[in-house]
């Protein structure tokens, strides 16, 4: 079964002048279809107000479809009965640290989930501990959040909602307010979920360094999904990713000039090491053939 | 940095008095306060003392953390000793231009401030010894009874950890928007009060539309995580009494019986 299955979902916004009379409709979501298996590693990108946030609440009704419905584990997600258990299911990690910790001890913090979900105490201990551990923020389970930097916070969220056990997490921009060095702890982290506990991550970014991992990419702009597929098939189409107002990783770029400028090198290279290697055997060949002529 | 304050007071220390579950800590106070207001007598305060003495050596704070909650009502302290002492009627002991001391007045004006400081040192001494948390957590336990009254007690718990958490956050925000006006030219030091309050107003309006946005992104987060009420929960650190609570709780209500009966010695002053 999918993890996560949209169906022609689509989402407006009503804005509305002081007296509540109707000024305007935005379609943030339009016409999304959607299928994510479970395990999967998906990453969401587009720029801003690409509608990317707005699909991501979906995914754990705090927005309900105005058009088409959203499954979440074969439940549909605008049926009172399967709130909370889409809730525990499919868990969410937002943009600002600060704004989404309630605790202030990071370990109560952890339990918080729990502690709403009605499990009994000492389950709730070995959950957090099991949590912390696995976001490596175990030692730091007695600080107050407030010492703590972005990175730290932002693992300590994710701890607080895999400590729910959930089958899916999505997370909505988690690096967006954070320093690259702690963008990497948290990217590290997730990753180490997908791998480990074999946990469905859903990441939504526009950082474009940070999808390259991903089993996935799906690309979104005014509402729509308009590229999808592996990183390395999303990155050979540097032109189209301009065109939806993308950055391209630097080293895609590079390769894509050189490309440009007559060197003959595979498509969609994402890593350094890709590209070393990729002029490296060019330059091989080059002198291999200069060897046939002499 | 403004981060780095302690909110509440509480002061780290390993005591029994520290590890006591607030609940007892709570009506511990409370009781000691009231029991204040029946004593009639110096013995009575003699035995005040005495239990607070020893309270505060159990507790392993500081005297002067105490003297540090007085600093802040000193004023007030002086103003009823003086009021007591020149307004009570009886007999004269010194009399200068309109002003009269009476010995009356000079007993109440004693009691009256031995009792608010008494009275001060024992509520802080609760503070000092009990993390917000952990009050919270015991007020909620404490006012459960309230809930049939439909007195929404879980709610007013939760509002009073998220205020305890965010406090810290707002603060640092209240800085930066500062430094921000300031790097503007936003003058906040100079004219007279009502020009400084209404220099202000570029600060809170910056603030209350961040403190707004906040809440709205944590109430989201809190449903995200299942957050509905304070039904169906259950607690991670639940408040359990142990036999030190018990031992407290008896050690006191030997305290209030013992002040009763100083009400009773009948003494020359």
């Amino acid at each position: 079964m999918d993890m996560i299955k949209a169906d022609r979902l689509a989402f407006e916004y009503i804005r509305r002048d002081e007296e509540g009379n109707v000024e305007g409709i935005t379609r943030a979501v339009d016409g999304v279809d959607l299928d994510i298996a479970k395990g999967e590693f998906i990453a969401i990108l587009g720029h801003n107000g690409s509608g990317k946030s707005t699909l991501a609440k979906h995914m754990n009704a705090i927005l309900y479809p105005t058009e088409g419905t959203v499954y979440v584990d074969g439940k549909n997600t605008a049926e009172e009965q399967y709130l909370w258990e889409i809730r525990q299911n499919a868990g969410m990690v937002f943009q600002n640290p600060d704004n989404q910790i309630i605790g202030q001890i990071v370990e109560e913090d952890v339990g918080f989930g729990p502690e709403n979900m009605g499990i009994p105490t000492k389950e709730i201990w070995e959950r957090v501990e099991e949590s912390l551990k696995a976001v490596g923020m175990y030692e730091y389970r007695k600080s107050s959040p407030n010492k703590l930097s972005g990175g730290q916070k932002q693992r300590v969220s994710i701890a607080g909602v895999i400590a729910m056990h959930p089958q899916c997490i999505i997370l909505d921009e988690p690096t967006a307010m954070l320093d690259p060095s702690g963008r990497k702890e948290v990217l590290r982290a997730v990753r180490a979920l997908n791998d480990v506990e074999k946990i469905t991550v859903i990441l939504i970014t526009h950082y474009m360094e940070e999808v390259i991992h991903a089993d996935r990419v799906i690309v979104m702009d005014k509402g729509r999904i308009e590229m999808q597929g592996t990183p390395r098939e999303i990155f050979s189409e540097v032109e189209r990713l301009k065109e939806l107002r993308l950055d391209v990783p630097q080293v895609t770029m590079l390769a894509y000039e050189l490309q440009k400028k007559g060197l003959p090198l595979p498509n969609g290279i994402l890593t350094i090491e890709e590209l070393v290697e990729g002029i490296t055997e060019l330059y091989n060949k080059s002198r291999g053939q200069d060897c046939t002529v002499t | 940095m403004i981060r780095e304050i302690t909110l509440g007071q509480y002061y780290q220390a390993d005591s029994v008095i520290h590890r006591m579950d607030p609940r007892t800590k709570i009506v511990g106070t409370i009781a000691f306060i009231v029991s204040l207001f029946l004593v009639k007598n110096i013995a009575g305060y003699a035995m005040a003392a005495v239990f607070l003495a020893s309270v505060i050596l159990i507790s392993k704070v500081p005297f002067r953390f105490m003297v540090k909650g007085m600093k802040a009502v000193v004023f007030l302290l002086l103003i009823t000793v003086v009021f007591n002492m020149f307004l009570t009627p009886g007999e004269v002991l010194v009399s200068f231009w309109k002003f009269k001391i009476t010995k009356e007045g000079l007993r109440q004006a004693v009691f009256m401030a031995l009792r608010l400081s008494f009275l001060i040192i024992g509520s802080s001494l609760m503070t000092l010894t009990t993390t917000p948390n952990n009050l919270t957590d015991g007020l909620e336990k404490l006012l459960k009874p309230l809930k049939v009254l439909r007195v929404p007690v879980h709610e007013i718990a939760m509002i009073m950890s998220i205020a305890l958490r965010f406090i810290p956050i707002l603060l640092d925000e209240t800085d930066k928007i500062m430094k921000a006006q300031l790097a503007r030219g936003a003058d906040f030091e100079s004219g007279n009060l009502i020009k400084k309050a209404k220099n202000m107003v570029p600060i809170l309006v910056p603030l209350f539309i961040s403190a707004f946005r906040r809440a709205n992104d944590l109430a989201m987060a809190m449903e995200a995580r299942c957050y509905r009420g304070g039904e169906h929960r259950t607690k991670m650190k639940p408040l359990q009494y142990r036999r030190r609570d018990f031992a407290a709780y008896m050690t006191l209500a030997a305290f209030v019986a013992a002040v009763v009966l100083t009400r009773k010695i009948i003494l020359p002053f």
